[in-house]
């Protein structure tokens, strides 16, 4: 992390009496695939919005290459590309025309730029006659992506990219990230879903305006310093009933298939929460410790403010 | 300039992709011409009379049959009484009732004196008035014709009457297609231009390419030019459709030069166009556009003499209409199409439309922003 992309000091805005950007201070480098975390209403769009200049902030100040968001607009405009969470390109506009609008508009052209996005665009390009509305999920994110893409901008904003994307699109749009990365533009994403902290270079955990960490991936998980145990069984409900009755327990919430526990203390071990829970006659289960992930840190910090 | 045509070129594709589109610019001033044109009228036809005749004279006959044979007139039929015939006018059967007290003739013969009693439903007050003037008309003829007839050519009484000739000066048919259609063609562009552009700048913002065209460089100027100009071409069109029909199908005069109704017209329209996208820009749904759009419309449409003459508006209706650029323009288009007005004539309201455009144009590209 040589020299900074995105750089934020106290940033805040709020939307009447809610406060949307409480504070918000940090330093992304160059080339970085930066994730920003968090659930609805943590505050994303708004610091993406602050940062693509749509949005002014209420106080402190944000540079994006160097540039301030709100003096040097102007430049910051001519260098980002930018994905709103919302589908945004004209939808009676086909495939092609779309491209060459957003090509045009930047002053470039298509074929200018099209090396770039090449293998993005062979992929939507059998259907580039076809109009952009009449795409699916995923071949629309390709095309928005290809149009964010096609000024050669030296730092991306992806707005919850993944949002309303199944599952191998997904995962396929993060190998893209990936690949793009490797051109060395910076990326800058949001997401709800805690599971894709794990393909950014680093993330921020975000929650009502703040943000709560800001690490890699493994940092977050190593900062996290408590023992999670995983409670399986077949009367979950009953288990959770049972666990919610410990005093020894911090606190358990269910996580996929089974419940997460943390204990008020380090101490408490695999083994004693089984001869706990069979003391109260629980019924067939089993427990093991785990290692935590980002989501059980994300909810250890979140209840840890409160 | 490359960034505004293409703005240009992508609003133009949007447009006639648009199925809607292309009918409603072709088949709306058609509409309008055939219907309004031959709807909207003052004339009235065929108002419905019902004669109480007291006297039954060959005098009060003759004075009936003289309403029978006028074609604004119908004879709906005969009553012996009076609160009857009441009753017809409130079922709105009647349009008026001609009302003769007995004794008509031999008091006429006798004094040289006469009355007879009108009565008209006035629901629709400017109905009751082309009614009234017609029947006086009639009775005013019907009156002379009498003087004639009894008092013979030998007196000179006819000599006293003073004739009164007129003429109608630039519609001398005093044809109400000849005044609608100008109108009518205003109403049309207006329509047309104000729709679009009011509607077009939210549309991007209800689907959310605006979010994205913002974070381009594009400038406030340009992007208010691509939006503006390809609406601007389309009204002129719109324009010149709506005058080809009117020459084909009315047969409107054309007295004066086209080239000043374009010129106009293209300066009416960066006043409507530019108000249009200035509603855009203030609101947030296309349902607030258009409302905003139908509201203002109204109202400057009703206020600008296109249905009922400016001249018999209050005074402060008249102020009013100095900053209603619709009532520039009709009667700029009536002036040079039934007058033959030349530039010199229609100056003062033409640079009125000018100073209205430049306002609401730089109105529109300060209140753009490009930030929310």
């Amino acid at each position: 992390m040589a020299e900074s992309a995105v750089v934020t000091e106290n940033l805040s805005k709020h939307f009447g009496a809610v406060k949307a950007l409480d504070d918000i201070s940090f330093k992304i480098g160059k080339g970085e695939l930066f994730g920003f975390i968090g659930p609805d209403g943590a505050g994303k769009t708004t610091l993406f919005r602050i940062l693509t200049t749509l949005l002014l902030p209420d106080g402190g100040k944000a540079t994006v290459e160097g540039f301030d968001t709100v003096s040097e607009y102007r430049q910051i405009r001519r260098i980002s590309g930018y994905m709103p969470g919302k589908f945004s390109l004209y939808h009676d506009l086909s495939v092609e025309e779309n491209l060459r609008f957003f090509a045009t508009i930047f002053g470039t052209t298509v074929s200018e730029n099209i090396h770039l996005v090449q293998d993005l665009y062979s992929q939507i390009e059998p259907f580039r006659k076809r109009k952009a509305g009449k795409l699916s999920g995923g071949m629309k994110q390709k095309l928005a992506l290809c149009c964010a893409l096609i000024h050669q901008p030296v730092i991306l904003f992806l707005d919850e990219p993944t949002t309303g994307v199944d599952a191998v699109s997904r995962k396929e749009f993060w190998e893209m990230l990936n690949r793009l990365r490797r051109q060395q533009i910076t990326i800058l994403v949001s997401t709800p879903y805690m599971d894709e902290a794990g393909r950014c270079d680093r993330v921020a955990l975000m929650q009502s305006g703040k943000i709560m960490t800001i690490d890699t991936p493994q940092g977050i998980r190593q900062q996290f310093r408590k023992k999670i145990l995983a409670v399986k069984g077949r009367d979950m409900f009953g288990l959770m009933k049972i666990l919610e009755g410990f005093p020894e327990i911090e606190r358990s919430y269910l996580f996929g298939q089974s419940l997460h526990v943390t204990g008020v203390s380090e101490a408490l071990t695999a083994d004693d929460l089984s001869a706990r829970l069979r003391q109260q006659q629980a019924p067939d289960f089993r427990v093991e410790e785990i290692t935590p992930d980002i989501e059980d840190c994300f909810i250890d910090l979140t209840a840890t403010r409160e | 300039m490359r960034t505004v045509l293409l703005i240009i070129q992508k609003e133009f594709i949007q447009v006639f992709r648009n199925r809607m589109m292309l009918p409603l610019i072709f088949v709306v001033p058609i509409i309008q011409l055939l219907i309004i044109v031959h709807a909207a009228t003052f004339e009235v036809k065929d108002a419905r009379i019902c004669v109480v005749d007291h006297d039954l004279s060959t005098t009060s006959r003759k004075l009936v049959s003289t309403f029978e044979a006028s074609p604004f007139f119908q004879v709906l039929g005969y009553s012996a009484d009076y609160k009857e015939a009441e009753k017809l006018i409130r079922a709105n059967k009647a349009d008026l009732i001609l009302s003769i007290q007995a004794g008509f003739e031999k008091q006429l013969l006798r004094e040289r004196y006469g009355q007879v009693h009108l009565s008209i439903n006035a629901i629709n007050q400017q109905a009751a008035g082309v009614i009234q003037a017609y029947s006086m008309m009639i009775i005013r003829d019907y009156n002379r014709q009498l003087i004639v007839d009894w008092i013979g050519r030998s007196t000179p009484a006819q000599a006293r009457m003073i004739p009164v000739e007129y003429a109608y000066w630039f519609n001398p048919e005093l044809s109400y297609i000849n005044f609608m259609v100008p109108g009518i063609l205003v109403l049309l562009v207006t329509i047309i231009g104000l729709l679009l552009s009011a509607m077009n700048i939210v549309r991007e913002k209800e689907i959310g390419t605006i979010e994205q065209i913002n974070v381009t460089p594009i400038h406030k100027y340009q992007f208010i030019a691509g939006k503006l100009i390809p609406f601007w071409i389309l009204a002129l069109l719109e324009l010149a459709f709506g005058l080809t029909l009117g020459k084909f199908l009315f047969d409107i005069p054309m007295v004066g030069s086209l080239w000043i109704i374009f010129m106009t017209a293209a300066e009416y329209l960066l006043v409507v166009l530019s108000y249009g996208l200035f509603l855009s820009t203030v609101t947030n749904t296309q349902q607030q556009a258009m409302f905003l759009a139908f509201f203002s419309m109204m109202i400057f449409l009703l206020m600008s003499g296109l249905f009922t003459p400016v001249e018999s508006m209050p005074a402060w209706a008249q102020e009013f209409n100095r900053i209603n650029p619709i009532a520039y323009f009709i009667r700029i288009m009536r002036m040079v199409l039934l007058k033959g007005s030349g530039v010199s004539d229609i100056l003062k309201p033409f640079l009125s439309l000018g100073v209205m455009a430049l306002t609401t144009l730089l109105l529109t590209v300060w209140r753009y922003r490009k930030t929310v």
